[in-house]
């Protein structure tokens, strides 16, 4: 951005002004860095007779600290074509934001529905322009012309083409499940199941995964987006009574102001 | 924090530099237009920064538009202003209240660099953040009366701004 016109919305893309300034803060350790929100993440995807099958938790991590306990890790890209984010909160939702518009503009420009590879494209291009500095960790799933498509995305750029699939902290513990019980031609109830029991056991094996389960089922023509799919985290033991106060707090001075 | 039909947004009131305090009534929330408030932790020139732009842009908008914005519009602008500065950020956490269509209360935090979190009951921010997650999620009843309401969320600030050296002198809280 430039000194004359501070305000004016930029072109787009990244801005790297307050970096120079934001070294010397943190050389000179007045203010700490900050934390960013991560979505370390169990995301799963899976191909089955119809189509495809996309899972994710819902917890969105600061630090040690669950600051969302119901987010939203299953993205839209298109109609036909859903995308698990796991890694930087606002790198997965900006990266999946703009690649979804660009699907839209190239929509509207071919006059035909999107194709998975096209996503995959767009998506692995941005991200390896970054060289992994936008710390995204992507699973994309979607049914289109040529059949259904599952894809995962690395942070750097490279991309993986797999029957089924897991990403985030709790890969390993989804990847447990997926490796024993996946077999070609599941149907959908088969899916869903085993989709479920692989994000269960992310959300309770892995400490940055937890709350509710998402599923995503896309079909020819189709999808069905079971958001709070399962919760097998409810809160138990709510007091009944909760916590009243009395009207007064002290030291306060009230001013009611009415809108001009 | 979310009320019936409103919302409460609070502050503490002290700015310092690490261990001293430089005032004891600073002002951190901010408003954009009549239902619609912002409060900004962190960083104080970053916070009085991104403040200014976003007045700008919002008069910008209204200028064009011919209405105030929407909440939920505000906070993917809030969003975007701040991811844009993604690998050199301001050090500025907003929290976003405001009522949107049929006074229906919408409340969002993000982190700096703009990850959105939409929350139904409560959002949080700043240094005491941990300990407002536990009072909040103790002392939140869905659906209270503004009395109700203010009652609460001073009880929530206060007691978590007490058990933070870096945050205290009292709150302000906006109920609209």
């Amino acid at each position: 951005m430039d000194n004359a016109n501070i305000g004016i919305p930029p072109k787009g893309g990244f801005s790297f002004d307050l970096c120079r300034r934001n070294d010397m803060l943190s050389k000179k350790g007045i203010v700490p860095p900050p934390s960013y929100r991560k979505t370390g993440t169990t995301i799963v995807g899976l191909i089955f007779q119809n189509g495809v099958i996309l899972g994710a938790d819902t917890r969105a991590t600061a630090g040690s600290i669950v600051c969302d306990k119901n987010c939203e890790k299953i993205h839209y890209m298109a109609p036909n074509i859903y995308c698990c984010g796991a890694g930087t909160a606002a790198d997965t939702e900006a990266v999946t934001d703009m690649v979804s518009s660009q699907l839209q503009l190239h929509r509207y420009h071919t006059g035909r529905e999107s194709r998975v590879v096209t996503a995959l494209t767009l998506l692995k291009s941005n991200l390896f322009k970054y060289q992994g500095h936008v710390q995204a960790a992507l699973v994309l799933g979607g049914v289109d012309a040529t059949g259904p498509h599952l894809h995962t995305i690395y942070p750097h750029g490279s991309t993986d083409t797999l029957p089924f699939a897991t990403m985030g902290s709790g890969s390993l513990a989804a990847m447990a499940v997926f490796e024993s019980k996946y077999r070609e031609g599941l149907t959908k109830e088969e899916g869903i199941s085993l989709v479920c029991e692989a994000i269960c056991s992310g959300i309770f094996n892995d400490l940055g995964s937890g709350s509710n389960v998402d599923i995503c089922v896309i079909t020819k023509g189709d999808k069905e987006y079971l958001r709070n799919h399962q919760l097998p985290n409810p809160r138990t033991y709510i007091s009944s009574k909760g916590y009243s106060f009395p009207k007064k707090t002290e030291g306060t001075c009230i001013t009611k102001l009415f809108p001009t | 924090m979310v009320g019936k039909n409103c919302f409460a947004i609070a502050s503490d009131r002290r700015l310092g530099v690490q261990l001293q305090t430089i005032a004891t009534d600073f002002q951190r929330i901010s408003k954009i237009h009549d239902r619609l408030f912002i409060g900004l932790s962190g960083l104080a020139t970053d916070s009085q920064t991104l403040y200014q732009r976003l007045v700008f842009r919002h008069k910008l908008y209204q200028l064009r538009e011919e209405r105030d914005m929407k909440p939920e519009t505000f906070a993917s602008l809030v969003s975007a202003l701040l991811y844009e500065k993604r690998f050199g950020p301001y050090f500025c956490q907003p929290v976003i209240a405001g009522l949107s269509d049929e006074d229906k209360p919408f409340i969002c935090t993000m982190d700096s660099i703009g990850a959105k979190e939409l929350a139904k009951d409560f959002v949080v921010a700043g240094t005491a953040g941990e300990s407002l997650y536990g009072a909040c999620e103790a002392m939140f009843k869905p659906d209270m009366e503004p009395d109700e309401l203010f009652e609460t969320v001073s009880q929530a600030l206060l007691s978590s701004v007490d058990r933070d050296c870096l945050s205290g002198w009292g709150g302000h809280v906006y109920i609209v």
